[in-house]
């Protein structure tokens, strides 16, 4: 979750030319437990560090839907992997589901799963350029594991562009 | 990407406690010896795997109390030297931070804040250590400290305090907090020229003729490394120019006087400060480190309802810059001064506003920062 943050903010204000800035939870809980990173993307300096109104919330836990999902303002994307959270009702109108986790176990290691929703991101919202997100995940992963992950990105991207078409959210 | 000599140039996504350690390294450090705390791991943790790489030491020690010592000592041997802590550790730093500074050993402490006191929050903000900075160590004093708000700040600032500690011939601190520390952005490396780099007075005279303690006018005795055959004496008892220790209040107050005067007086080579808008400010911001950027998106909200809102950031926050606070106060009706704690640096801008202007604080206890709007919201009631 931090890793994908960081790229999500490196593709930004390295490879995109603008600003981000990434927080994330400290302490015991980003070695196993539930954890957050939030990201602010511009192109002026950022001030101040935290999400106020996020353009896109990535779920990946039923805890984090309760907390974060559930109640995300109007004109908020929301992506959830389903087959780690159930959605109760299909009342929510932005909402995408990308089966990551599945398709990463198919591909070969549940651990790129991460990287295929950043490729689903890519395709469905106009946060940042395709490729500069493409080329933060190939500057981030592990060496000798960039071609594995690029294919995971451009699974998830695939996957984006077939099932989705682009979501063109609220900017600001 | 890496050069051949080990430092690192270009971008990089970068949290600010490793920004912090790379800063160090472009700056000359070669030795750190610390004890890992939270928030402040990272620094230590970066240092103990780039060290090796570029020739230098690191070591763990058992407390904060050694470390300190050991950096003074690495400092003597002629190597730019650094530690980093938070908390309780800054405090267990505290005795011999005041043997460097009778010492006059140049040397970088980097205290990345928590909320206390004591174990406090260890993982989230507080600001809480500003004035403890100033004064935690016994007897009087002058001190140097800057306060980075960015991760780019942590590798600059770092090098700027590693050339006023070797200048002055002090400790200097670097007052940053956990999330200035553990927040990730852009950070542009550079290889730093040889002329940008300060190295400590060297003795001019012969070793016959040196006096360790024995300055010229700009109050900073040229500092012998140890081995090369210079003569001197170090000891935290109240010393004479060679450096042997002299009991008596007119060794005391020749002592004590140059010690503090060379920061007082060479005040205008320290002081660093941002200013936003302060041209025509009725309302002056206040603020330092990550406070300083909430307070600055504070007073664009503000700009835009057409109140005259500027921000005074403090970038060196010791010695406190009292001229420009003053000048201010006589144009500006009130202060309002943003901190993660009770009430420190709003007591220095009290001070030297002396009643001109209001000082207006506006407290957070730490775990968190202040929101814009709370700060907006001051503005706003200032203004009327």
């Amino acid at each position: 979750m931090v890793l994908s943050g960081s790229i999500v903010g490196k593709a930004a204000s390295i490879f995109d030319k603008g600003y981000a800035t990434l927080t994330q939870s400290y302490g015991p809980e980003a070695r196993g437990g539930s954890c957050t990173a939030e990201v602010v993307m511009s192109y002026e300096p950022v001030d101040y560090p935290y999400v106020t109104s996020p353009q896109v919330i990535i779920i990946l836990a039923q805890e984090a839907y309760t907390k974060y999902g559930r109640n995300a303002p109007d004109g908020t994307l929301v992506i959830v992997d389903p087959d780690l959270v159930s959605i109760p009702d299909n009342t929510q109108p932005d909402l995408l589901c990308l089966p990551a986790t599945r398709m990463a176990r198919e591909l070969g290691r549940v651990v790129v799963a991460n990287i295929i929703m950043l490729g689903f991101l890519a395709a469905v919202s106009n946060l940042l350029p395709a490729e500069a997100l493409r080329k933060s995940v190939e500057a981030s992963v592990p060496q000798g594991t960039e071609s594995f992950n690029l294919q995971a990105f451009d699974l998830g991207y695939a996957y984006g562009r077939e099932h989705m078409g682009r979501h063109d959210g609220d900017s600001g | 990407m890496m050069s051949v000599d080990g430092l690192m140039e270009g971008e990089f996504f970068m949290n600010g406690d490793d920004a912090c350690a790379e800063g160090a390294i472009a700056a000359g450090c070669r030795f750190f010896a610390g004890y890992p705390i939270t928030p402040a791991t990272e620094v230590a943790e970066r240092m103990s795997r780039r060290l090796p790489e570029v020739g230098g030491v690191y070591i763990q020690m058992e407390d904060e109390i050694a470390s300190m010592n050991a950096i003074l000592g690495a400092s003597w041997a002629g190597v730019k030297s650094m530690t980093s802590t938070s908390g309780p550790g800054f405090s267990l730093m505290m005795e011999n931070l005041g043997l460097g500074i009778m010492l006059e050993t140049p040397c970088v402490l980097v205290n990345i804040q928590r909320a206390g006191p004591s174990t406090g929050i260890p993982t989230l903000i507080g600001q809480g250590d500003m004035m403890q900075a100033r004064w935690g160590s016994h007897g009087h004093y002058e001190i140097i400290a800057v306060v980075p708000d960015s991760p780019q700040e942590m590798f600059d600032l770092t090098i700027t305090a590693f050339n006023l500690s070797e200048q002055f011939r002090i400790p200097v601190l670097i007052m940053s907090d956990e999330v200035v520390g553990h927040m990730s952005e852009k950070v542009v490396m550079r290889q730093v020229a040889p002329e940008d780099l300060v190295t400590r007075p060297r003795p001019a005279v012969p070793p016959e003729e040196y006096s360790p303690y024995l300055s010229g006018d700009d109050l900073v005795p040229p500092m012998a490394v140890a081995g090369e055959g210079y003569r001197f004496h170090v000891t935290g008892l109240t010393h004479d120019e060679r450096g042997y220790p002299v009991m008596t209040a007119e060794a005391q107050d020749k002592l004590v006087r140059r010690l503090v005067d060379k920061i007082r007086l060479n005040k205008k080579h320290i002081l660093r400060m941002e200013e936003v808008g302060l041209d025509d400010a009725e309302i002056v911001v206040c603020a330092y480190g990550i406070t300083s950027r909430v307070a600055k998106r504070a007073v664009q909200l503000a700009r835009q309802e057409g109140i005259r809102a500027g921000l005074l950031r403090l970038i060196v926050v010791w010695p406190f810059p009292e001229e420009r606070v003053r000048e201010l106060a006589a144009q500006a009706g009130a202060f309002i001064v943003p901190e993660i704690n009770y009430g420190q640096i709003v007591l220095e801008v009290e001070r030297c506003a002396a009643g001109r202007a209001r000082s207006i604080l506006l407290p957070h206890m730490g775990g968190g920062v202040h929101h814009p709007e709370t700060i907006l919201e001051a503005i706003r009631e200032a203004a009327v």
